[in-house]
C-alpha cells in the first residue's frame, strides 16, 4: 500500500522534508548488543520489550491450550486438578501482568509518545531503561516460581488460602508481581512527565492525538493503583511468612479487607489494558477514514472519565461476600455509568467512518474486530454491574467469557492493530497485507468461537476454575476449544509474516498510511535516533483532514 | 503544509553542561525533574495508603484494644524522634536553600547533618524495638493461634514497669515466662484470645509502618550521600540544583508520613499520665 486517497501529494511533499533514503536510522547507527542492552533511545527500548512481552504471549497462550485441551472432555483426562489450578494460575498472571499491563504502553507508549509529541525523547530516558529491567527480572522471579512448582491461588490471591493453606510458591509470585508493578509505576509517571513537560513548540492539549490521551489517562491509572497492590502483596508476604492475623478470619483480620485492596487496583488494572487500545482505535480509524475524528474533545474527556471512574467501581467484584447492600447498590450505579464514556467512544468512532472514505487496511480490520467484540464486552458488563443477575453469573463462565470479550477481543485487537499500523514506522518495511488481513479475519473468528459459547455455559451455570465438568455442557466447550485452535492460528501467522517483513518486506515511504500526526508526517521511516531533524511546530489540531482535502482541491 | 513549520534551532547547539540532550532548557529540566518526583511522591501516597487503610478499619473494629496496645508504646521516644525528625527537615530545607544561592560546601554540609538526624531517629528506634521485642510485642511465628500468653506477658511486663516507676527505681526486671503461663486463667479464654488477636494486630500495623517507613530512611541517607558527595564536587549551581531540591522533597515526604504515624500509632486514648 502506497501513500494513499487524496491528500498523497501533501504527504509526498512531507516526505521530502524528511527525507525517506537509506539514511542512518535508529535501528542500523549502532550494531552492538550492548548498544541494544543499555540503550537508552526510547524506541529500542520499545522493541526490547516487543520482544520480551511477545515470549510472554506465547507462554501464557501455550499455557491457555492447555487449559482448553483438559475441558474438552468433561472428565479430568489431560491436566490433574492441581495442575489445572496451577496452569489456569499461571495463564491469568503472566497474560495479565506480564503482557496485556505492559503490551500498548511499554511496546507502542514507548515507541510512540516522544515521536507523537515532538521530543527527542522521554523525560527520564535512564528511568525508562531501569524500568525495563525491572520488568525483565520480575519475569525471571515469576518463572522461578513457576518452575520451582508453581502456584495454585489464582491470579486474584485471594485470603486466607492464598495466606496460611496453600503450599505453593505465592511469596516467590508475589515478590515478582512486586517489582514487575514498580516498572509499570515508574513508566507511567515517566509519560506523564514526558507529555506535560515534552511537548514541542504549538502542541497544545487539545492537539495532542488520541493515543497520547489513552496513554496519559492509562499512565495516571497506573501510577496511582499499581502502590496499592504493591503494598497488599507486601501484607501477604508478611502474613505468611510471620503467621499473623491480617487477612486471617481465624486470627482476627479481614479476609474482605484483601479483596478490597486487591481490587482497588486490579478493576483499574483493566483500563490499563484498555485504555490504550481506545486510544490506538481512534487512530487507525481516523487515519483509514480520511477524516476528522468526530467529537475530538469528547474522546479525550471519556478516556480521563474511564480512569476516574475506573477507581470508584472496584467493588463490583465483591457483590457476593456480604458487602452492605448500600455500598453494593452505589457500586452497582458507578459501575454502569462506565458505559457512558465506552458508549461515547463507540459512537464518535462510528460517526468519524459516516462519510469517511475508508479503506481496508489491516490495522483496520483489526479495528473493526476491536469494535465489535469491545462492544459486545462491554454491554455484556452491563449484566454484571446489575446486583440480581450477578448473583446468577458470579464465578460462571459468563464471567470469564464477558472480561476475555474485554482484555483479549478489546485490549489484543487493539494491540495488534496498533503493532500492524505502526509497524512500517518501527521497522521500514511493509508486511504482506494479505496475510495480515487473513490474520484478522481468523483472530475475529476464532476468538467468537472460543468465548461465545463460554456465555451459554456460563449462564447454564458451568462455574470458573474447575477441571471437570457435568456431561451436558460438552457441546459447547468442544465449541470452545476448536475455536482457541482457530485463534492460536491467528496469532501465530503474524509470528511469521512480520518478522519475515522485517528482513525481506517491500521498504516503507516514511507514511505509508497517510497518517496526519507528527511521528507520520515529520519522521523517516524507521526515525533518526534522535527522532527529528529539527523540533516539530505544531499549529493545527491533529486529524486536519478536512482542511487537507480543501487545500488539494483548489490546488 | 501549513500544519508542520520547522524551526531553524536545533539540537545540539549552546548546550549548558548540565542540560541532558533530550531537554531544550534547563527550565524545562527542572521542571520535568521536580514534577517527576511530586508525581512519585503520589505513589508513595498510595503505598502507604494502603497501610493506613488497614490502620482504619481495624482501629475502627477494635478501638478499645486498639487504646489498651497503643498505651504499650513509649510515647516519650515517639515524641523525641519526632522533633529529630522535624530538625532533619529543616537542615535538609537549608541545603536546598544553600544549592539555590550556590554555596556547594554548606549544601553538602547541611546533607550530612541531615543524616545525622536520621542515623539518631533510628538509632532511638532501635531501643524502642529492641524494648517491644523483650516484652513479647514482636509478632512472629510462635505469636500465632491461640499462644495468647505474649500479650498477657507484655501487659504483665507493663505492670511492673510501673511499679518500679512508682518506687522511684530506673531499674525494673522482665516477668519470667513460667509465671505467665502458670498465671492464664482458664475462663479467660476466648476472651483473652480475642483480646490477644486484636492487640497483635495493632503491633503488626505498627511494626509493619515503621519499618516501611524506617526503609525509606535507609534509602534516604543513600540518596543524600550521594548527592552531598556531589555537592561537595560542587556539581550544584543556582543554575542546576534540582537533585537537591528533589532529595528534599522526598525527606520531607518521609518526615510527613512519621508526623502522622506518631499520633495515629502513640496517641491513642491520651495516656501522658502513665
Amino acid at each position: 500500500m502506497a501513500t494513499v486517497g487524496l491528500e498523497s501529494k501533501t504527504f509526498e511533499k512531507f516526505a521530502d522534508v524528511v527525507g525517506h533514503d537509506d539514511d542512518l536510522n535508529y535501528l542500523n547507527h549502532d550494531h552492538s548488543v550492548l548498544s541494544w542492552l543499555f540503550t537508552l533511545d526510547h524506541k529500542r527500548i520499545g522493541l526490547l520489550y516487543l520482544v520480551t512481552i511477545t515470549l510472554m504471549f506465547l507462554l501464557g497462550g501455550a499455557l491457555a491450550g492447555a487449559i482448553r485441551l483438559e475441558l474438552l472432555t468433561p472428565k479430568g483426562d489431560f491436566l490433574t486438578a492441581d495442575t489445572y489450578n496451577k496452569a489456569f494460575t499461571a495463564h491469568g498472571i503472566i497474560m495479565l501482568f506480564f503482557f496485556l499491563i505492559p503490551s500498548i504502553p511499554a511496546v507502542l507508549g514507548n515507541f510512540l509518545v516522544p515521536l507523537m509529541i515532538g521530543a527527542k525523547d522521554v523525560a527520564f530516558p535512564r528511568l525508562n531503561l531501569f524500568s525495563y529491567y525491572l520488568y525483565f527480572a520480575g519475569s525471571v522471579i515469576a518463572l522461578t516460581a513457576l518452575l520451582l512448582g508453581g502456584v495454585d491461588t489464582g491470579w486474584t490471591f485471594y485470603t486466607p488460602f492464598s495466606s496460611t493453606y496453600s503450599n505453593s510458591y505465592v511469596i516467590v509470585m508475589a515478590v515478582g508481581l512486586f517489582v514487575v508493578g514498580f516498572s509499570s509505576i515508574l513508566t507511567g509517571l515517566n509519560f506523564i512527565i514526558t507529555v506535560h513537560r515534552m511537548r514541542c513548540p504549538g502542541l497544545t492539549w487539545f492537539r495532542l492525538p488520541l493515543f497520547i490521551w489513552g496513554i496519559y489517562a492509562t499512565s495516571v491509572v497506573q501510577l496511582l493503583g499499581t502502590p496499592v497492590i504493591a503494598v497488599t502483596l507486601g501484607l501477604l508476604g508478611v502474613e505468611r511468612t510471620l503467621g499473623v492475623g491480617i487477612f486471617d478470619p481465624r486470627l482476627g483480620g479481614d479476609p474482605i479487607l484483601f479483596q478490597h485492596l486487591f481490587w482497588f487496583y486490579s478493576h483499574p488494572a483493566v483500563y490499563i489494558m484498555i485504555l490504550p487500545s481506545l486510544g490506538v482505535t481512534s487512530e487507525v480509524i481516523a487515519t483509514f477514514s480520511r477524516k476528522n475524528v468526530f467529537g475530538y474533545h469528547i474522546i479525550a474527556f471519556s478516556s480521563i472519565a474511564i480512569a476516574v471512574f475506573g477507581f470508584i467501581v472496584w467493588a463490583h467484584h465483591m457483590f457476593t461476600t456480604g458487602i452492605s447492600p448500600y455500598a453494593a447498590m452505589v457500586f452497582s450505579l458507578l459501575t454502569f455509568s462506565v458505559a457512558i464514556p465506552s458508549g461515547i467512544k463507540v459512537f464518535s468512532w462510528l460517526a468519524t467512518m459516516y462519510g469517511g472514505s475508508i479503506s481496508f487496511g489491516t490495522p483496520m480490520i483489526y479495528a473493526f474486530g476491536f469494535l465489535g467484540l469491545f462492544t459486545i464486552g462491554g454491554m455484556t458488563g452491563l449484566f454484571l454491574s446489575t446486583l440480581g443477575t450477578d448473583i446468577h453469573l458470579h464465578d460462571t463462565y459468563f464471567i470469564v467469557a464477558h472480561f476475555h470479550y474485554i482484555m483479549v477481543g478489546g485490549a489484543i485487537m487493539g494491540y495488534m492493530a496498533a503493532i500492524h499500523y505502526w509497524w512500517p514506522k518501527m521497522t521500514g518495511r511493509l508486511y504482506s497485507e494479505f496475510w495480515g488481513k487473513l490474520s484478522a479475519g481468523i483472530t475475529f473468528i476464532g476468538f467468537n468461537f472460543t468465548f461465545f459459547p463460554q456465555f451459554i455455559l456460563g449462564y447454564l451455570g458451568m462455574p470458573r476454575r474447575y477441571y471437570e465438568y457435568p456431561d451436558e455442557f460438552q457441546v459447547l466447550n468442544v465449541f470452545s476449544t476448536a475455536g482457541a485452535t482457530i485463534l492460536a492460528v491467528g496469532y501465530l501467522m503474524p509470528l511469521v509474516y512480520m518478522p519475515y517483513s522485517f528482513f525481506f518486506g517491500e521498504k516503507a515511504n516514511s507514511n505509508p498510511y497517510g497518517g496526519s500526526t507528527l511521528e507520520w508526517t515529520n519522521t523517516t521511516s524507521p526515525p533518526s535516533p534522535h527522532n527529528f531533524e529539527k523540533t516539530p511546530v505544531v499549529t493545527e489540531e491533529p486529524y486536519h483532514y478536512h482542511a487537507k482535502e480543501a487545500a488539494v482541491v483548489s490546488h | 503544509m501549513s500544519a508542520i513549520k520547522e524551526t531553524v534551532q536545533d539540537h545540539g547547539q549552546h548546550h549548558h553542561k548540565d542540560l541532558a540532550h533530550h531537554f531544550d532548557t534547563l527550565e524545562q529540566q527542572h521542571d520535568a525533574n521536580t514534577l517527576g518526583m511530586w508525581a512519585f511522591l503520589l505513589t508513595e501516597v498510595l503505598f502507604f495508603g494502603g497501610l493506613f487503610a488497614a490502620y482504619t478499619i481495624y482501629r475502627y473494629k477494635y478501638s478499645a484494644m486498639f487504646e489498651e496496645a497503643s498505651n504499650h508504646l513509649d510515647i516519650k521516644l515517639g515524641a523525641t524522634n519526632t522533633v529529630i525528625l522535624i530538625l532533619s527537615s529543616l537542615t535538609m530545607a537549608l541545603a536546598v536553600r544553600c544549592s539555590q544561592t550556590g554555596n556547594s560546601l554548606w549544601t553538602g554540609r547541611w546533607l550530612l547533618i541531615t543524616i545525622a538526624f536520621g542515623l539518631m531517629f533510628l538509632g532511638v528506634k532501635y531501643f524502642e524495638w529492641k524494648h517491644d521485642y523483650h516484652i513479647h510485642l514482636m509478632p512472629g511465628k510462635d505469636w500465632s493461634g491461640k499462644d495468647w500468653w505474649h500479650w498477657q506477658y507484655a501487659k504483665k511486663a507493663k505492670d511492673m514497669e510501673k511499679e518500679a516507676h512508682s518506687k522511684g527505681s530506673a531499674e525494673h526486671s522482665f516477668p519470667d515466662r513460667k509465671d505467665v503461663l502458670a498465671d492464664n486463667d482458664p475462663s479467660l479464654g476466648v476472651r483473652g484470645i480475642q483480646e490477644s488477636q486484636q492487640a497483635r494486630l495493632f503491633f503488626l500495623l505498627y511494626f509493619c509502618m515503621t519499618s516501611l517507613h524506617a526503609l525509606h530512611m535507609l534509602v534516604g541517607f543513600v540518596l543524600i550521600g550521594i548527592i552531598a558527595y556531589f555537592a561537595y564536587q560542587g556539581a550544584y549551581s543556582p543554575d542546576y540544583y534540582s537533585p537537591v531540591e528533589n532529595i528534599g522533597l522526598y525527606w520531607h515526604f518521609v518526615d510527613i508520613v512519621w508526623i502522622f504515624l506518631f499520633p495515629l500509632l502513640y496517641l491513642l486514648g491520651a495516656h501522658m499520665g502513665h
